[in-house]
């Protein structure tokens, strides 16, 4: 650092300087900065594309919108008596309490998001926009999911590529291959292998377990639909961290394992000792690059559910979209973008704390 | 002895091969499938998926599922214009961002850690969170081409170009790359008198290559595979790349070997050229992870 400040002493030129990098400031500055700061100026309005009323200031309301949410308890109403022993109880309607009730104001205009029993009662959760919290938990849900996943597929990749064996490159040329493709093409191929009738994955499925495996349709079922789109985002991208991994993999020196292996070690142990503690670097930046791209999920929403079935596969940018560009509700798609640049700054400062190194 | 632990390394070769190609097998099914159908009708692509025929160029293979996707969509068109768009962007913004990476890693201006700092920055924010704003501003940008002052990008090739010319990744590659260089090459040639933007031109670009060649094949990824900016800022044909083609599929009965035979088209350029600089992209992918 002393040698570069040293040097670069000697090339002191301010005009120089602002000139050759004036174009790429000058378009990062317009093309990126401000349309940042545009989001976070917009999410505080309640700007629409075309809206015969003129823009205002609106303070947090589409944050309060978004992210309102509300608990509540109810009882069952007495059973009628001739209800038979053991059916469902009922419970009040619940927009008793949360259509103009004057004693729960803060409620008004929320809806159920999902409800829990509590002894003979019932606690409702409630939340003003619970199609915004679908998709806050899908993705939250998405990017927890993928990030170890991915970047753990990724490494046991790195490690079998990275064997001294005769024809290795063919394999690395083949796994890295869907990397280039892009993830529109994937997800429309992977829309036709989850297919639930004539889908490869059933018909592999089925072959492998000779014929007991009951075709299941991936993309059609919610409790599947977000565990098909994760494994073909995986299958599309594992490549591009494998390759990261392995460079990391090639600057850990060669003599560390000589001596590992004069000691003794086990594969496992020359693992744990040599090699992890290698890679520490390359762990945290594959870790916050795999969460940021995670976090931007949508071509494969958009080509593969829509956000279905049942919103179970709403996520935040394909709310973004559908908000901001179709419905044309600008504050309210800047709202999720800003929510969501928050979610992703705080998650990559944790990442990197909590993987910061010891000594 | 010696015999067992000669046949336990040969057995060990063995599963490892194996694993390797299990593996391989699930990278290339999908695409070996992608291939096949593109070539198949519809009701035998359907049928066939049901059976190990989806991977075998079997049954009744013809070229009308191109002949059909070239009549839906213009595909010659959206061809050029993706190329156009893609390699326009390339060009530029090694230009552009290389300038940058020389200014921020050899000179010494004022506010230059700061700028350095911002541009790093930037490299968490994902596009789809500024996605929207931009958007609106772009729609209002002026613009003066022949046919006079305009208001307004949409549906241009400029709105597709210009917003990507310039990155974090690109200048913080070139940053990264230039600090590794010998700096006594630069002292030499101001000592003779060069300008920088000689020095840039004659010194530092010839042995850039490596650079240029990791920063231009990540642009051309990004750019070429680009699907939700396009999607929003053209909705005239004129001016529409490959992948937003793809929505001309989907009305009501898709047609799958279509579909298959335009993904082909879509997807084998980007393919080829990966097989044949596969070197290239592999280093280029690995030197974003060499952190500086």
């Amino acid at each position: 650092m002393n040698d570069l400040k040293r040097h670069s002493a000697q090339f002191r030129a301010n005009g120089a300087g602002w000139l050759m990098a004036s174009p790429a400031i000058l378009l990062i500055l317009i093309f990126l900065i401000v349309p940042f700061v545009l989001a976070f100026g917009l999410s505080f309005t309640n700007q629409r594309l075309l809206s015969p009323n003129p823009t205002e200031f609106v303070g947090m309301r589409n944050f309060e919108q978004l992210l309102g949410m509300g608990v509540l308890k109810l009882e069952p109403l007495p059973a009628p008596d001739e209800q038979v022993e053991g059916s469902d109880p009922e419970y009040p309607p619940l927009r008793n309490f949360t259509r103009n009730n004057p004693d729960y104001p803060h409620l008004n205009g929320m809806r159920e998001w999902f409800s829990i029993p509590w002894g003979q009662d019932r606690v409702f959760v409630l939340a003003q926009d619970v199609l915004f919290i679908k998709a806050l938990v899908n993705t939250v849900l998405f990017v927890a999911i993928v990030a170890p996943l991915q970047g753990g597929l990724a490494l046991l990749l790195a490690l079998m590529i990275n064997q001294k064996l005769p024809g290795i490159n063919i394999f690395r040329t083949i796994y890295f291959l869907p990397v280039v493709i892009s993830i529109v093409v994937v997800s429309l191929l992977f829309r036709f292998i989850y297919d639930g009738n004539n889908g490869l994955l059933n018909t592999l499925l089925g072959y492998a377990s000779f014929g007991a495996f009951k075709p299941v349709d991936w993309l059609g079922r919610t409790d599947t639909a977000l565990a098909a789109i994760i494994g073909a985002s995986i299958w599309q991208a594992v490549g591009f961290h494998m390759v990261i991994w392995l460079s990391g993999l090639q600057t850990i020196p060669v003599s560390l394992y000589e001596a590992a292996d004069i000691d003794g070690a086990t594969h496992l142990q020359k693992f744990r000792y040599v090699t992890w503690p290698g890679l520490r670097n390359t762990a945290v930046l594959i870790l916050i690059v795999i969460t940021i791209q995670a976090f931007s999920v949508f071509a494969q929403i958009n080509l593969m559910t829509r956000g279905g079935p049942l919103d179970s596969t709403q996520t935040l940018v394909f709310q973004v979209v559908a908000r901001g560009y179709e419905k044309q509700d600008i504050a309210g798609g800047s709202a999720i973008s800003v929510l969501m640049f928050v979610f992703v700054l705080c998650i990559s400062l944790a990442q990197r704390y909590l993987t910061r190194s010891k000594d | 002895m010696a015999g067992s632990v000669f046949i336990a390394r040969r057995a060990g070769t063995a599963w490892s091969y194996a694993l390797l190609i299990l593996v391989a097998l699930i990278f290339l099914i999908p695409i070996v499938f992608m291939v096949m159908s593109s070539f198949k009708p519809d009701q035998q692509l359907l049928s066939d998926s049901g059976s190990i025929r989806a991977f075998l160029p079997v049954g009744d293979l013809s070229l009308q599922n191109y002949v059909g996707a070239f009549e839906r969509v213009p595909v010659a068109l959206f061809v050029f214009n993706s190329v156009f768009v893609t390699a326009v962007t390339v060009v530029l913004s090694l230009l552009v961002c290389s300038l940058a990476g020389f200014s921020l890693a050899f000179l010494n201006w004022f506010g230059r850690d700061t700028v350095l700092a911002v541009i790093i920055a930037t490299l968490i924010v994902p596009f789809e969170t500024i996605a929207i704003p931009l958007l609106l501003m772009v729609a209002k940008l002026p613009w003066i081409s022949t046919h006079g002052f305009e208001v307004g990008w949409l549906n241009t090739y400029h709105v597709q170009i210009i917003p990507w010319v310039a990155d974090g990744l690109t200048v913080f590659l070139f940053v990264q790359y230039f600090r590794d260089l010998p700096r006594d090459l630069l002292e030499a040639a101001r000592i003779d008198g060069a300008s920088w933007w000689q020095v840039y031109r004659m010194v530092i670009m010839p042995l850039s290559g490596p650079v240029l060649a990791t920063a231009a094949i990540l642009k051309c990824l990004a750019m070429y595979n680009q699907y939700l900016w396009p999607l929003m800022v053209t909705q005239a044909e004129a001016y529409r790349p490959l992948m937003v083609g793809l929505q001309y599929f989907f009305q009501l009965n898709i047609a799958w070997g279509q579909v298959m035979a335009y993904l082909c088209i879509v997807s084998v350029p980007i393919i080829v050229l990966y097989l044949v600089l596969q070197r290239a992209f592999i280093t280029s992918i690995a030197s974003t992870g060499i952190k500086g």
